[in-house]
Parts: C-alpha cells; structure tokens; sequence
C-alpha cells in the first residue's frame, strides 16, 4: 500500500555520509551496553580477564535468564565498567583479532526449522533474539509473546542517517532468509515498509518475497517504524503486541540461519560535520568509537553520538557503538554566545520557523552544533507540534497526560503506538526546549508498570 | 559586542550568591539571556535543537505591533489636533502621539517588569520574555487618555491576577493585557467608554469638543445606519484607514494587515483562528442584518463595517491568536475563534450598554477555550477506543 504523510520535516544538516562502503579497522576494544536494552536488569556472565569468544555470553536478563547478550568480538574481557548503584553501565572485551566462535552445533535440519519454539531458542542461545523489539513500549520483544504482525522499515529518514540501502548492498540473500525464518516467528504478516519517492530502492526490498511491501512518502518521521505502524495496523492496547527490527538485524539473523555461524558484522555510517571522512564502514556490534572514525575528525570539542542527531547516545571520543545503531554522528559541542541570538535575520541558522529567512532556502545545508538554542519553558500550544507529527495523536495533551500521570488519558490518547523516536522532532522543534522525548519515555514506564 | 560582554562579565559577580544585588539575580539573568543566546549544551534527548525559541516567537509579536503602535501615536496625535481644528504636520502628529503613548508604555513596562521580578525572585527563576509582548499589547488597546495611575493599577491585576497566579507565562487562562483592559472598563468605566475619552484633547481635559467612537454612535442612530456613520464622517474607507478616534492601536486596518501578515506568514500567528474570527464575525453580521428590526439600528449595519470597526479586526489578529490562552487543538482553535467572532458582533449590536464586544468574547472564550479542547480529546479518544475494541 502506498502512505502520503505530509507532516513532518527533513533537518537541513550537512555532513551525509558518501554512498561508498570501506572496511574499518578491526576494534581493539568492543563493548555491549546494558542500557541499550531499555528496561533491561543485567546480571554478569563473565568476570573481568576472562577470555571470551565471539557468541560467548556477557550478561543476562535477569528477570529471564535465557535472553542472554553475547560478544560480538573474541578476546578477553577488559573491564566492566559500573555507574551508581553498581549498575553495569558496559562490558568491554579486548579483542584479539582472531575472530574465533563459539560452536553453535546447529545442524542443518535444526537451522530449517519451521518451528516458531526452535527459532526462537536458535536465536535466544546466539544473543540475537534482542534484536527484536516489541510495540508498545519501543523496548525488547518478550520471547514468550507471539506477536501479532512484524515491521520492518528498509528506509531512515532521520537526520544523516545510514541508508538500508546501502546496509543491504551485498547481503541480499541473507536479508530474504531473514524474513523467511521471521515469517514463522508469527501469525500475521511481515509488513517491510520502504521510501516510495525513491526509485532505486534495493531489490532486496522491492522483491522481498513473503512480506506486505508498504511505499511510503514524506519527510522524517515517515521511516520511523512508529508511524508506519500506526499507518499499516496500529497497536490498540498494552497487549496487542507487535515486533519491529531493523534491516541489519533481519540480514544478522539471516546469515545465522544461512551460515550457521554468529557472524556480527555490521555496515554504519560516520556522518557528521565534525567528520572529516564521512562514509560507510564495515564493522561489528560495539566496536569503538576511535577505531572507526580513527583521526578523521574536526579539532575542538565533538560529540560522539552513537545513532541519529534526534535520537542518539553521547558516547564520548572513547564510547562505542550502540547495539541497534548503524551510525556514529559527529557535530561541534556549542561554544560561542550570540549577541542578540533571536532577532537575527536568520540565513545561516537552521530552523523550520519561517521567521528565519534560511527557511527559504530548502536546498541548503547548516552546520549544527549542540546549542539548546533557548531556555526551557512551559509549554506553548503553538500548534508546532502537529505539525511534524504524521499521526492521528494529540501531542501537546499526550505529554500533558503524562506529566499529569493520568493513566487513563494517557490510554485514550494514544500512548500504546507511540515511542520517543516518533516525537524526536517535536523535541527538536519546540520553541519552549521542553525534553519531549524523556517525558514519553517517563510515560511509557509508567503504563508498563501500571499494566 | 565585546564591550558588552565585558560589562556582563564584571557585572556578574554583584548577582550571584555572595553579591550585594543577588536579590535582583533573576532580572540580571533575564537581561543577559535577552542579550546573549549563551552556549549551553543540550544534554538529553535531541542533540541538536531548532534556532526557533520562545523568545524570537515573542519578538515577531512585536514586531508585527509596531505598525499598529506607530499608526497609533500618529492617529492619537492626528485627532488631537483635528479636535483643536488645526491641521498638523505628520511629524508634529507624531511627537504629541508620542507624549500621550509613550508614557501609557513606561508605565506598563515599568509595573509589569516590577511585578514579574517580584515573582520572578519568589519563584528563584528568571524573568521570562511574556512580559514584552503584554507590556507591548496594553497601551495599544486603551484610549490614549487613560490616566497613568489607572494604567498602572490595572496592569497590575492583569500581570498577577492574569497570569502570576496561575504560575506565569505558559499557564495562564486569560490573555493578560485584556484582563488588564477589562479591569479598566468595569473599575474605571468613565476611562475607556462615552464620547469624551478617545481624543487627546488639550490639557487631557474634555473641552468642547468631543467626537464619539462610531460604535457609541451606533446606538443612537437615525435612518440608515450606513447613512448616519456616513454624516459623522465614518464611511467604511475611513474606518479602513483609521483616521478616526479610538484605542491607541487598534483603528488601522492596515497597520492590522500589515502585523497579520508577518504572523502568518512566519506561522507565529494562527490562521485558524484569524479566519474564524473573521467567519464567526460575517456569519453574525449577516444574521443580525436578516433580523434588524428598521434600518437605523446596529444590527442592519453590513458585515464588512463591523469588521473593519472597534477593536474587532486588532482583537482577531493580535488577541484572540496569543496561544497560551486560545484553544489548543487545531479543530478546537476554529470553533475557539468561530465564537468570539459571533459573541462580538452580538455584543456589540443587541447591547447597548457595551457598545464593544471584542474584549469581552475573547476573554468569555479564553474561558471556554479548555472545554472546546476537552470535547475535541474525548473524540480523538472514542476513535481510538472504538479501534481497540474490534
């Protein structure tokens, strides 16, 4: 089915990553951090020193113990690094290039396997099973659950963002065993979800075979999986539960099936202005930061982001690579004041305020840096919002609710098929610096918690 | 700039903890912030951050006024001298305006930036920008007679009992410069309504000479409404153009346009409801025509003179569209706007004894402003509840 959204807005920022695919460095050091599983309690699996290899688990759920993490790199485990209250903040593995595996001893009839319960233990057993994500909440699928359809977005329309295009480029036949052993994960259907206003979409995509292929057009947030549920089949209650996964998890999971092998190899992008050499990279899950973008960065003070510029981590010039991420962005930390900052005329600031002469000018491209751009405020019911919020769902009186904790309105307006990555650029653009994103999150746990 | 910086930078040290002015430390936060954009970093969340603040929102406010504001110290000063039967030059026009506007504007600044410091240092927060566009809004909407005193005294009861109590910019219910103009009109009357108080007369006393708002007029018509206004010398051009007595700012129609435009065109304004507004006030028009009892009275007077008169068009663009106090959801702003057009015209021509209705429908649906919303949310709400039930 073809979807027009016309609310929304693409942020004019330089520093997109060249179309061309390098092979990175190996790391030395990776890492698997437990707060990119949202919600999740980790339990250790390994010590410090410990010699692990690639499949090896580092941590567990603690409230399930058969979701396990495993590393994506063999070596020896470095460091565990812990924030207050001891929580493990990162397990971090000195690799030592040799890139040896743990055996899986999957045979192949196990690895053909229509069975939902078999599938699902391959890919619990091999860490891959946190790929997957579950609606509502935006957090890891429960493997307990059968969900009732799975999305797959194969366009990324956030701010510099890898292209899945590109993600695929090479790993086809993997990507189509991956939605093959998906379909067995459910009932319903696989619903893949691609950017109709481009012609050149991969193959991989537009002949994907046992999917519901979507064409959707617009701005950002078109490609957020968010929206496009909430346009394809939208989530009505805390357990009307559906799956989500990124197009490198469905090829990750497919090679595993393919190959019978873990093989972490993962394709992202180094964008940015602060980026000196912005291009694709072939790496694995975690891998540091500096052993990827290396030298090629601008002097003066950076920040890492691991993810897109809306929706991304602060890794530090030292972080590594967030699990779901394919992109490490990189853009100036804010340091100059502005004399009388707002009643300039505005050509070289970026703003989706036609009160900036710059919004006349969609073709171009500013350089953004980590300015909050103003004091925080109440809430202004400017209307602004709505305006880059592709979805039938009030905005200003979802938050409201939230910062209310009235359960029940917060239910009725929606807050099941919402996520923060869907209110990103409500964050972005709103005039009265409020953290929208935070305060859906906030909204989100209460409701888990209250269910 | 440098110079500036420099200045801030030794001045700092006299507002922070151990200084002898850390009492004013908001106010002196507020200036700086109003004077820089400093770099402070965004830490969660989005990493970067629209240019757009509340800030240049307030600032394409204003600027959108000064049309009207200087439109209006030229026509305070213009009918001044017309009353004296002078004719005066545009530059002679705008210096006696600006005797009689330009202390309405100290005084609403100077009351308002006390009161929002007062709260400002109870609430340990820095001044917020609001307060430029209400201090900005005030003289603009009284007669250029209103004594000082009063000014003040109302600009008081607008600012705290307005919009401090309610817990300041962003909270309030009722748009503080109309709470301030309605406290005029019911504490003080004889200050904002009759025939006397629209033209600054000599010595800010009535003398003989009086020329009457065409709506107080209104009342007392005889023949055809039309006609009458005609013979006063209000024909629809010059109530257009608006060289005719009346609050400060608002008697231009194209000084309104000229604000209108900048709002809608940087979207700071809302056009839902300006064109309700609007609607609102043509459908009722045309109504009260198809109902006017006999030709003389307000009712038989045509839609397109109601809305270029009083208050009605500045109260569309300027006042009914302040966000924090209209309604919030799109479909809500255009039945929101629908109504104060409709109440104003009824007002205004089914009762005598307020011959302008502007004020009072906007501030009526400032009120009801959160009920239309709430409807609105209930069947944004029962869709979705339907969809889960299925």
């Amino acid at each position: 089915m073809d979807f027009k959204l016309k609310r929304g807005y693409n942020i004019r920022v330089e520093g997109e990553a060249k179309p061309e695919i390098e092979e990175a460095a190996y790391p030395g050091r990776i890492a698997l951090k437990p707060a990119d599983f949202i919600g999740l309690k980790a339990m250790l699996a390994v010590d410090a020193g410990d010699q692990v290899r690639i499949g090896t688990p580092l941590f567990k759920d603690r409230n399930d113990d058969k979701i396990v993490f495993t590393s994506p790199a063999s070596g020896r485990v470095a460091e565990i690094r812990r924030g207050e209250k001891r929580v493990i903040q990162s397990v971090i593995v000195e690799t030592d290039g040799k890139r040896s595996r743990d055996k899986l001893g999957l045979s192949r009839g196990k690895l053909s396997s229509t069975s939902r319960n078999s599938i699902i233990e391959i890919l619990l057993k091999t860490g891959l099973f946190p790929c997957i994500r579950q609606r509502p909440f935006a957090r890891m699928a429960n493997p307990a659950d059968e969900p009732r359809d799975i999305f797959i977005s194969a366009m990324d329309t956030g701010p510099l963002s890898a292209d899945p295009n590109l993600i695929v480029r090479g790993n086809e036949k993997y990507f189509q065993r991956g939605l093959n052993v998906m379909t067995h994960l459910t009932g319903g259907s696989i619903h893949l979800s691609v950017d109709g206003s481009r012609g050149d979409n991969s193959p991989a995509f537009m002949n994907a075979n046992g999917v519901e292929l979507h064409r959707f057009f617009g701005p950002h947030p078109s490609g957020t999986v968010g929206v496009q549920i909430h346009h394809i089949a939208p989530v009505r209650a805390a357990r009307d539960i559906v799956w989500y996964c990124s197009v490198q998890s469905v090829i990750l999971i497919g090679k595993l099936f393919a190959t019978g092998e873990l093989s972490p190899e993962i394709t992202l992008a180094v964008a940015g202005s602060s980026a000196t050499k912005r291009s694709y990279f072939r790496s694995v899950i975690g891998a540091s930061a500096d052993f990827i973008v290396g030298r090629n960065v601008e002097n003066g003070p950076v920040r890492y982001i691991s993810g897109d510029l809306l929706t991304g981590t602060n890794i530090g010039s030292d972080g590594f690579l967030g699990f779901y991420d394919n992109l490490i962005t990189l853009i100036p930390e804010a340091e100059k004041s502005e004399f009388l900052g707002w009643l300039r005329p505005g050509l070289r600031q970026e703003s989706r305020s036609w009160s900036y002469l710059s919004r006349l000018f969609p073709a171009w491209r500013f350089m953004i840096d980590t300015n909050r751009n103003g004091s925080v405020r109440p809430f202004v019911a400017t209307g602004l919002y709505e305006s880059v919020l592709p979805m039938d769902i009030m905005p200003l009186h979802l938050l409201n609710s939230i910062l209310a904790e009235d359960v029940e309105e917060m239910e009725g307006l929606g807050i099941y098929e919402v996520a923060e990555e869907d209110f990103a650029l409500c964050e972005y653009i709103c005039p009265s610096k409020v953290s929208v994103q935070e305060i859906i999150r906030r909204g989100l746990d209460l409701m888990e918690r209250e269910g | 700039m440098k110079f500036i910086e420099n200045i801030i930078k030794r001045l700092k040290p006299h507002f922070e903890q151990e200084g002898s002015f850390k009492m004013l430390h908001p106010l002196f936060e507020g200036v700086v912030d109003f004077l820089y954009r400093q770099p402070i970093r965004t830490r969660v969340g989005s990493h970067i951050r629209d240019s757009y603040d509340l800030k240049r929102m307030m600032m394409i406010v204003i600027i959108s006024l000064i049309p009207c504001a200087l439109f209006g110290i030229y026509n305070t000063g213009y009918q001044h001298y017309l009353s004296q039967g002078k004719s005066a030059g545009v530059v002679d026009c705008l210096i006696k305006g600006s005797y009689a506007v330009i202390p309405l504007y100290i005084v609403a600044y100077v009351v308002g930036t006390f009161w929002e410091l007062v709260f400002a240092i109870k609430r340990k927060a820095p001044i917020a920008e609001g307060l430029l566009v209400t201090g900005f809004l005030i003289p603009l909407i009284l007669p250029p007679t209103t004594p000082l005193w009063q000014v003040a005294i109302a600009t008081t009861f607008g600012v705290v009992l307005g919009k401090e109590i309610f817990g300041g910019v962003g909270m309030n219910i009722f748009n503080p410069a109309l709470v301030t103009r309605a406290f005029i009109f019911f504490a003080y009357p004889r200050s904002i309504s009759g025939n006397e108080v629209w033209t600054l007369t000599g010595e800010r006393v009535v003398d003989a000479f009086t020329m009457a708002t065409p709506l107080s007029l209104g009342t007392e018509a005889t023949g055809s409404i039309v006609d009458f206004l005609h013979a006063k010398g209000y024909s629809f051009w010059n109530m257009f153009i608006g060289l005719i007595p009346g609050s400060v700012g608002e008697t231009s129609i194209p000084a309104i346009v000229l604000g209108a435009l900048l709002l809608l065109v940087t979207g700071v304004g809302s056009w839902r409801i300006m064109l309700s507004v609007f609607a609102g006030g043509f459908v009722m028009s045309t109504v009260l025509n198809m109902l006017a009892p006999s030709p003389s009275s307000l009712m038989a007077l045509p839609a397109h003179y109601h809305l270029v008169m009083g208050s009605f068009a500045f109260g569309a663009v300027f006042m009914a569209t302040d966000p924090v106090s209209a309604a919030s959801t799109n479909q809500g702003k255009y039945v929101y706007g629908f109504f104060i057009g409709v109440l104003a015209i009824m007002v205004r021509a089914l009762n005598p004894a307020y011959p302008e209705g502007m004020m009072l429908s906007i501030l009526f649906m400032n009120l009801f402003a959160p009920l239309i919303d709430f409807v609105v949310l209930r069947t944004n709400i029962r869709r979705r509840m339907k969809r889960a039930a299925e």
